[in-house]
């Protein structure tokens, strides 16, 4: 084994055990923390595998700005402080199947799968190359699902503003 | 152009690894080794340069209200900061009752080490730099957001309400400031076309951005002193220590080792914030040029690309550290007032300025 296979595992172990920890943490704030470090693991992942801009998109989006959201609306709603309940027989049950399922499924996906390598040229995972093919109108370009994503945000925050926005009342 | 010193620090981490592989045989063996030296001297040199920055706030709030400062322990006081490491390593590190024992330990940790992260790809001297990574813009702002997580972990599991007050003010605060912060560093990525922090310094040879790009570059630099000044907490933007109102924030209940750790990434964030204003807008390590003066620039490479470096990092620390005691501490709605009703649409406007400007070559 050597040094890489190495560092492949401990990341899968910090990705593995942060998820494990964080379905099975008793305080809400604490599952939140777990998430985090999951998702951190997952940016460590894609730095392994080279995809720095990916890397750093994980850690923007789901670090710095999914976890923060779900701690503070944890903050906001929850009572942060307190155990969460046992949750009842029945619904353990049910999430024994869940997982046995998805287990299941999963396990079905890798065996079919050959992981054949792809015959077209590499293409270096860049920022540039990135936003290229983000915006290119030729045959292979993205740039109709890439506006499609940016008319969606827009709508979202625009959402936000309607909703957060105090009108003041009239004399 | 051939500097005036034979050493420089690139001439010296050459010869140490031909010395290391030269000594193993096994490229394995080598990198580890070097990883774990350029670990340990990071550590140490950060340790040693936010006792300098310690030393360095209190001789400049002193001078800034006229009085002497620490002038007891060592000569001129140098010692003091020494004296405090001491105490703080032997004082009792206390974990408040009811307080998630294990979030409140780890809360420092994840301070410290973001910090430390972040100093990854800034470029220190001529070709010395830890981790070119292509990358670099977005890295620093990426890692640094994890920051705030540290604080409200802080905040939280302290089981204070002082405490929850400052993390939720500092939360509320670091996450809108990023946005400016992200914008100003976006409108140099569009002049020079890479996000690589050494790439960044290269398109600086025949000036710095903040003189080559015109008034939208200085508004920029601007908008990130004062938002970065807000992403480190410090004053007047340290909504989350504020010591009058909430006796020192999300840190009340740290003591010892753990309170050391908050300072010791305090003084870290300072450095971090500075050099990379350094190197965006100053041209970090690159001397000052000016278009084709030959001989102008041929002098000034007999500056040694270290001391350029440190010095516009220290001239951007002295400035945000006289900030501190020359503005009131904002309220929290003056605070975000000022990010999303002047900051934003200003970075905004200027972000596309920028890009009109690089487009159509209207920079030098």
């Amino acid at each position: 084994m050597n040094a890489s296979t190495m560092v492949f595992y401990i990341l899968s172990a910090v990705i593995l055990g942060g998820a494990l920890l964080s379905v099975t943490a008793k305080k809400i704030f604490r599952a939140a923390v777990f998430l985090l470090f999951s998702l951190i693991g997952i940016a460590g992942l894609y730095f392994y595998l080279n995809y720095e801009f990916i890397a750093a998109v994980q850690i923007v989006v789901y670090v710095g700005g999914i976890v923060v959201l779900i701690i503070f609306s944890i903050f906001l709603t929850h009572e942060s402080g307190r155990d969460m309940k046992e949750p009842s027989m029945i619904s353990n049950l049910f999430a024994v199947f869940a997982c046995c399922f998805a287990a299941a499924l999963t396990y079905l996906f890798i065996k079919e799968e050959h992981f054949n390598a792809t015959p077209n040229p590499t293409l270096e995972p860049s920022a540039r190359n990135i936003g290229t093919q983000m915006l290119d109108i030729t045959r292979y370009g993205y740039i109709l699902p890439f506006e499609a994503v940016s008319i969606l945000l827009l709508a979202a925050m625009i959402g936000c503003i309607v909703i957060a926005i105090k009108l003041k009342p009239k004399e | 152009m051939k500097p005036l010193l034979a050493i420089s620090f690139s001439s010296l981490a050459n010869s140490f690894h031909q010395w290391l592989t030269a000594m193993f045989a096994n490229d394995m063996a080598v990198m580890v080794t070097e990883m774990v030296v350029v670990g340990i001297s990071l550590i140490v040199f950060l340790v040693l340069l936010s006792f300098f920055l310690g030393y360095m706030e209190r001789k400049v709030a002193a001078f800034m209200q006229i009085r002497l400062g620490p002038n007891r322990v060592g000569p001129k006081g140098s010692l003091q900061i020494v004296a405090d490491t001491v105490k703080l390593l032997f004082k009792e590190g206390l974990t408040p009752d009811n307080a998630d024992k294990f979030l409140f330990n780890l809360a420092p940790f994840i301070m410290v080490i973001t910090s430390m992260l972040v100093v990854a790809p800034i470029a220190f001297a001529r070709d010395f730099q830890i981790w070119d990574i292509s990358i670099g813009v977005l890295y620093v702002s990426s890692v640094s957001s994890i920051t705030v997580i540290g604080i409200l972990m802080a905040g939280w599991s302290s089981n204070n309400k002082y405490s929850l007050l400052g993390a939720m003010r500092s939360g509320a605060q670091i996450v809108s400031y990023e946005l400016s912060i992200g914008l100003s560093l976006i409108s140099i990525v569009v002049l020079s076309g890479s996000l690589s922090l050494g790439d960044i310094v290269n398109s600086q040879v025949n000036g710095w951005w903040i003189f080559k790009g015109h008034i939208p570059v200085v508004i920029a630099f601007i908008v990130f002193i004062i938002a970065s000044t807000a992403e480190i907490n410090r004053a007047p933007f340290d909504m989350a220590e504020a010591e009058q109102e909430l006796t020192a924030g999300f840190h009340t209940e740290y003591a010892g080792m753990k309170f050391a750790m908050f300072l010791l990434s305090e003084y870290i964030n300072l450095f971090v914030v500075s050099a990379i204003a350094a190197t965006i807008f100053l041209g970090g390590w690159m001397p000052l040029h000016i278009g084709n003066w030959q001989a102008f620039n041929q002098a000034m490479d007999y500056i040694p690309s270290s001391l350029w470096f440190f010095g516009k990092t220290f001239t951007i620390i002295f400035i945000i550290m006289w900030f501190r005691w020359t503005f009131p501490r904002l309220r929290v709605d003056q605070l975000l007032n000022l990010e999303w009703k002047y900051l934003l649409p200003i970075s905004m406007v200027n972000v596309i300025l920028v890009t009109v400007m690089a487009i159509m070559g209207w920079h030098f």
